[in-house]
């Protein structure tokens, strides 16, 4: 049965949000570097660990490497643990996020996408993340406070799960998420931990069994099957991610309808596929163009890994052209979610599909700008198309 | 004077180390004096692979294996989540090679130590990347061939003096320092158990002879190890609550003896050599100096 839809009681940005939500899950376990946008996550948790409001640990490290590398071993030792980063950050800890995951460690982590320099820039984009996916991280992308919020909650129940066990990363955009207030609704403690039950890792370091973490395997040994595992672990994520989903829409009231949300899809001749608060914007657009008769819809990814394929080709059967959005640098034929789409679909659907780059190093993607995507769309272009960039004069 | 190294065995028969390692009877040691209540953090390095393949393990006490450089910050988590789980008794500890203290770890390992994480550090010291076939690391000392100062045409060897850790975790203000080599094994277990006094961070640096590396035959490791001390090359010390103690003092023994027993040194001139018994000399005034200095402050 699904729970009223709870009221707003607090006014926060995303950064805060996402501090509350891991207070929330009772981490016990904080370590991070400072790096902004994410600074003020970071902050917020040191005051509530100073002020103790928070049972937690929280070493201040001297590098986004080492954050991730005590993060990781606190898990492994069993005590739920949590890192934010964004950005360069994110790049530093590449290493440790193959080594966490490859662990198979269910940390949950913040990330507040931003752009890559040079130049520096520290506005929104996705490269950081994009940069990411093949590390074995899930990878959330949220449209709002309260999902970011929530998808800490959400995100321990998942990665914790014995058929997932894979660690995961929920993304804030800069600024326009991760420094700007919205209504949120903060859940109950208790109702939080009903949700949630405390961490019970089956494998933790225990000197009474006595074990070699992660030693090392020849070509002939476990190496392969335990990779595979993890491909097949991510795979079938998603069934974990529903159903996590729906038992958190039932508790709390809010709807994420799991690896992608549609909008407005049920009829639609045309959509867009988008994620972060690009979608929002992409929303209205869509609600205008309805307004005026047109038939158009949109996706908007909350997953990127495990990757939403059967959803994707799913939400646009019957389509009669699709546009992908993509808030990152790719030096692949098209670019990073388009060319995921393009593999979804092929052999299962024969629709056009657009690919757009727009708002790298957070330049501001206007709403002519989705008018100009859809008519695009609508015309069946295929390729790539460089959104709101000014042309060498 | 009785025998004093404890009869436990943390480490089981059939690892895979090289014919007269070092590394491994220092890591034998310093289980010895810890016992079973210990969790041992490694790096890449040679001890990452001496436990042998998955899923072999020759230590008697859970291993977590982590990236290069993520040492001191792996053993600050440990010790975080132990002491949150009410283990405040476990010994966590980091064993790493040269490389990884302190050339690509000594950011962890320095911000590790800063944090005053109560944890043990000890840096095997083979004095150069071995793991990976005999690269220089900056704690390999001035004169030495390596693969990647590699002899050439013009007697070529490494040109710079050796970074000697344990003097910068002094110079930190690190609550215990000292070092050690496998041929005071007595020595070594008596610091060991002097660092297990200490709630804080603990950093000692064992002298590793390598054979492979230091090109001389395995059964020569404990020899080679014993006149690095008496020839001053590495000489022994002991450092807590801010005082400095030279535990061996150096017999005349010559440093051209010492170098003369390693391939390695093949390279040298008169003038080489001359520069390195200098260079033992200094240090050793530096560290009687500073004996002084701080034993009377
Ligand atoms: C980030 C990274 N760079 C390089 C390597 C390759 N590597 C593995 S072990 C090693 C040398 C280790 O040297 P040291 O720390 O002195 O330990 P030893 O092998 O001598 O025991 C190197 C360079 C690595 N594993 N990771």
């Amino acid at each position: 049965m699904q729970a009223m839809q709870k009221k707003y009681n607090a006014i926060m940005t995303g950064n805060e949000a996402v501090a509350v939500g891991a207070k929330l899950a009772r981490v016990g376990f904080i370590s991070a570097y400072p790096i902004t946008p994410q600074t003020t996550i970071v902050e917020k948790l040191a005051e509530m660990v100073s002020n103790r409001e928070i049972q937690a640990r929280y070493v201040e490290v001297e590098s986004e490497h080492s954050a991730l590398a005590a993060t990781f071993a606190s898990e492994l030792a069993g005590v739920r643990s949590y890192t934010a980063t964004s950005s360069h950050g994110l790049l530093y800890m590449h290493e440790m996020l193959h080594w966490t995951a490859g662990m198979r460690l269910p940390v949950v982590m913040s990330v507040v996408n931003r752009a890559l320099g040079p130049p520096w820039n520290i506005w929104t984009e996705q490269t950081d993340t994009m940069n990411q996916k093949e590390t074995g991280w899930m990878q959330v992308y949220c449209e709002s406070n309260q999902e970011a919020l929530d998808t800490i909650l959400m995100g321990y129940r998942i990665a914790e799960s014995n058929d997932v066990m894979l660690p995961i990363m929920s993304m804030e955009d800069a600024f326009v998420l991760s420094h700007t207030s919205e209504p949120v609704n903060i859940p109950e403690q208790d109702e939080v931990d009903a949700f949630l039950p405390s961490l019970d890792l089956k494998y933790r370091i225990d000197n009474n069994r006595p074990m070699g973490y992660g030693s090392y395997s020849t070509p002939d040994g476990p190496f392969m099957e335990l990779k595979v595992d993890m491909m097949e672990s991510m795979k079938n994520s998603r069934q974990t991610i529903n159903r996590v989903t729906s038992e958190f829409r039932d508790a709390f009231g809010r709807d994420y309808s799991g690896m992608i949300e549609k909008y407005a899809m049920d009829d639609a001749d045309y959509a867009l596929i988008a994620s972060g608060t690009l979608a929002s914007t992409g929303k209205y657009v869509v609600k205008k163009m309805r307004e005026s008769g047109k038939k158009v819809g949109l996706i908007r990814l909350r997953f990127f890994r495990p990757f939403p394929d059967r959803e994707i080709v799913d939400a646009t059967r019957g389509l009669k052209g699709v546009g992908v959005l993509d808030r990152s640098v790719s030096f692949s034929a098209s670019g990073s979610v388009v060319s995921e789409v393009k593999s979804a679909l092929y052999g299962n659907s024969s629709i056009p599909v657009t690919g757009f780059v727009a708002g790298l190093g957070g330049r501001d993607v206007r709403v002519e700008d989705f008018y100009k995507m859809f008519d695009y769309i609508e015309k069946g272009k295929t390729g790539k198309y460089y959104i709101g960039w000014k042309e060498a004069q | 004077m009785p025998f004093s190294i404890p009869e436990q065995e943390l480490m089981e028969p059939g690892h895979t180390a090289c014919h007269g390692c070092g590394a491994t009877l220092s890591m034998r040691y310093v289980l010895k004096a810890l016992g079973k209540d210990t969790v041992i953090s490694v790096p890449a390095a040679c001890w990452a692979v001496i436990p042998g393949a998955m899923p072999n393990r020759t230590l008697d006490v859970p291993m977590v294996y982590t990236p290069f450089a993520a040492t001191g910050a792996v053993i600050s988590g440990l010790r975080e989540a132990f002491d949150i789980q009410g283990k405040e008794d476990f010994n966590v500890v980091g064993f790493a090679g040269d490389g990884g203290t302190a050339d690509i770890g000594l950011q962890s390992l320095s911000g590790a130590m800063e944090r005053g994480h109560n944890v043990f550090y000890f840096m095997y010291d083979n004095e150069g990347y071995m793991n990976t076939g005999v690269q220089r690391s900056g704690s390999t000392p001035y004169g030495a061939i390596t693969t990647t100062t590699p002899i050439g045409k013009d007697r070529n060897f490494k040109k710079q003096n050796k970074k000697v850790v344990a003097d910068l975790m002094m110079a930190q203000g690190v609550p215990y320092v000292a070092t050690a080599t496998i041929a005071y094994p007595e020595d070594l277990i008596r610091k060991v158990n002097n660092a297990k006094k200490i709630n804080g961070p603990k950093f000692i640096q064992i002298l590793s002879p390598c054979p492979v590396g230091w090109y001389f035959p395995p059964e020569k490791s404990i020899e080679v190890s014993r006149l690095a001390v008496q020839s001053g090359i590495f000489p022994l010390y002991e450092f807590q609550n801010g005082v400095l103690k030279v535990t061996k003092q150096p017999r005349p023994v010559s440093v051209r003896e010492y170098l003369s027993m390693q391939n390695r040194f093949r390279s040298l001139d008169e003038d080489d050599i001359k520069k390195i018994e200098k260079y033992a000399e200094e240090r050793m005034e530096y560290l009687i100096g500073k004996e002084k200095e701080t034993q009377s402050s």
